[in-house]
């Protein structure tokens, strides 16, 4: 009952930051509660994997925050850890130095409260249907009984636009589809932060384009706390409202820009260009002449 | 030297009326519909069999040796409606289910043992390595001594024949399934028998179903050659000791009358029962073609 309770205050609260943006007139910019401090602190990550003859230091020692209704970035090279780090914070990963904190309170181990958004498609168990991936995790993971979580489940499968397909299973979706399960699933759970592994990179660049834009109109309903993985430097810019750049090998923290300006419809400005290619500069400047890679 | 240029061309650009030319979906002729049905193409497959098995005893023409099809349906129908072969269909299926069902526990046990401990999967690997490629046949003197003459040594052997290659396909299955959906699994706040039951066990049912039609046929076979050894001691036999005992007396389409049916009982559990589970599950959820 107080599940119910909490959702519609949440949903109250949504209303309420909808209509002082309209007062205000419309700021792209999210404005991040002062007061209660960040809610995701990480503090000197330093982040190790195995391979069969060695231990490979994925990052070293990354410390950032993430505030509420942010939508934070990282940013950087294949390699760079920027995986790791997020698999780090689902708890998939224990770090061996440093400290993750959700609301201050340590993770240990995968939860409910911080769901991942893969960006491979097979992440929907293909054994369940649109609406009950989408209430899968509800019940999975107790929080809501089956009818409640149907029905909050067609309301988020209605929400990405897919209430014609909630009785198809995922197989026969197509690919920007499966994702906007992924996303839809991952919003049913109300999660204290949303993790997004590179979750467009396996789409073509039409289909790409539009769930941007989708997931920044569905924040701009929502306002969840968003933690954003790519390589891609016009979708950190376009996505998030923070851009963190990793350097490779292992991944440290290079810089923190704001990006909170910047939407699809910027993309061809002067400040953009601008933008894309300070952090171009971030991201290239260990590269030795003629080992080049182009970012896309 | 001069280099190709490609020639400047006026643009083509045209508003497209709506599309009236003709249907844009339209049903597949009868032949090709005809086609795509699986049990006419196996029932084509059957019937063809059929007939070349006619042909060859007609022209074989011995009745001892191979009795013609249309005999052997008849010996079958006889068989059936005098409620002998019922009976002894009725005996085999009985002792196959127990062992059967049986071997199916224990592989599960040993399965789940094998994914939540090192030392259980070295306890699978070993063991399936060992006793796999040992013909469940071989141990039959050994459960007779055992387990002496009764259904004790046939579940026996039965167990080994489907114990080893469904805990391999089982375990091969849950090695299978992706990691990107054991995360998502975790991620629910999925874990023990509730993660192994909501993640692990449908995600791998291709491969266990698999298993289990690998472990009916391996049981099957088993089960008939057991009692080709087995029956020429004990008054009680199934399906192979009716084999057994006509072609001792020298009824051949009675002994094909027998085979057949033991083809019959494959083919109807192959084609109805697995077909049944597979398309209410992996064919619908897209898991397998």
């Amino acid at each position: 009952m107080t599940l119910v309770a909490d959702e519609l205050l949440r949903d109250s609260s949504v209303a309420e930051i909808r209509q002082a943006r309209a007062a205000q007139g419309a700021s792209a910019a999210a404005t991040p509660d002062a007061s209660a401090g960040p809610l995701l602190q990480v503090d000197g990550v330093s982040l190790e994997y195995r391979t069969a003859e060695t231990i490979v230091r994925a990052t070293h020692r990354v410390g950032f925050d993430v505030h509420e209704a942010d939508r934070f970035v990282l940013l950087g090279p294949s390699g760079c850890g920027k995986s790791t780090l997020l698999k780090a914070v689902a708890g998939f990963i224990a770090p061996v130095e440093g400290k993750i904190r959700l609301s201050g309170r340590p993770i240990r181990g995968p939860g409910p409260d911080r769901i991942v958004v893969f960006q491979e498609f097979d992440q929907l168990p293909p054994w369940k249907t649109v609406l009950q991936n989408v209430a899968f995790p509800l019940t999975a993971s107790r929080t809501l009984p089956r009818r409640e979580a149907l029905e909050r489940a067609h309301h988020y499968v209605e929400k990405v636009g897919l209430a014609k397909f909630a009785d198809s299973y995922p197989h026969q979706l197509s690919g920007g589809m499966k994702q906007r399960v992924a996303i839809a699933r991952a919003l049913a759970m109300q999660p204290s932060i949303l993790l997004m592994d590179e979750p467009f990179a396996a789409l073509d660049a039409l289909t790409r384009r539009r769930m941007q834009e989708e997931l920044l109109a569905l924040w701009d309903e929502v306002r969840f706390t968003l933690l954003f993985v790519t390589h891609s430097i016009e979708e950190a810019l376009i996505v998030g409202n923070r851009v963190a750049v990793l350097s490779p090998h292992p991944g440290r923290l290079r810089a923190e820009f704001n990006s909170h300006e910047f939407d699809l419809a910027s993309t061809g400005g002067a400040p953009f260009q601008a933008a894309v290619r300070r952090l171009h500069e971030r991201l290239f400047e260990h590269e030795q002449a003629g080992a080049g890679e182009a970012t896309p | 030297m001069s280099l190709a240029q490609p020639p400047i061309r006026p643009e083509y650009d045209q508003p497209l009326p709506p599309f009236v030319a003709t249907v844009v979906e339209r049903p597949r002729p009868l032949l090709e519909r005809l086609a795509g049905q699986g049990w006419l193409r196996k029932g084509l497959i059957l019937v063809v069999l059929a007939l070349l098995w006619e042909a060859l005893a007609r022209w074989q023409d011995n009745e001892l040796l191979l009795p013609t099809f249309l005999a052997t349906v008849q010996a079958l129908f006889e068989g059936l409606a005098s409620g002998e072969l019922i009976e002894r269909a009725r005996l085999s299926l009985i002792v196959l289910a127990q062992g059967y069902a049986a071997g199916l526990t224990l592989a599960f046990l040993l399965t789940t043992l094998a994914i939540s401990t090192q030392v259980g999967r070295d306890l699978l690997s070993t063991l399936t390595a060992m006793f796999n490629p040992l013909p469940a046949i071989a141990l039959l003197p050994l459960a007779l001594l055992w387990f002496g003459l009764g259904s004790g040594s046939l579940i026996f052997v039965l167990i080994h024949s489907v114990l080893w290659p469904v805990a391999l396909n089982t375990f091969a299955g849950f090695q299978g399934v992706p990691d990107t959906l054991r995360m998502a699994g975790r991620n629910y706040g999925l874990s023990g028998l509730r993660y192994v039951f909501g993640i692990l066990v449908p995600a791998a049912l291709p491969a266990i179903l698999s298993g289990l039609k690998i472990g009916w046929a391996f049981a099957w076979r088993t089960l008939i050659a057991a009692e080709l050894v087995f029956g020429a001691s004990s008054g009680r036999g199934g399906l192979g000791w009716y084999i057994f005992q006509n072609r001792n007396e020298l009824y051949t389409d009675k002994v094909f009358a027998g085979l057949l049916l033991v083809i019959l009982i494959g083919l109807i559990v192959e084609n109805l029962v697995f077909a049944a589970i597979e398309k209410a599950t992996i064919r619908r959820w897209g898991m397998a073609r």
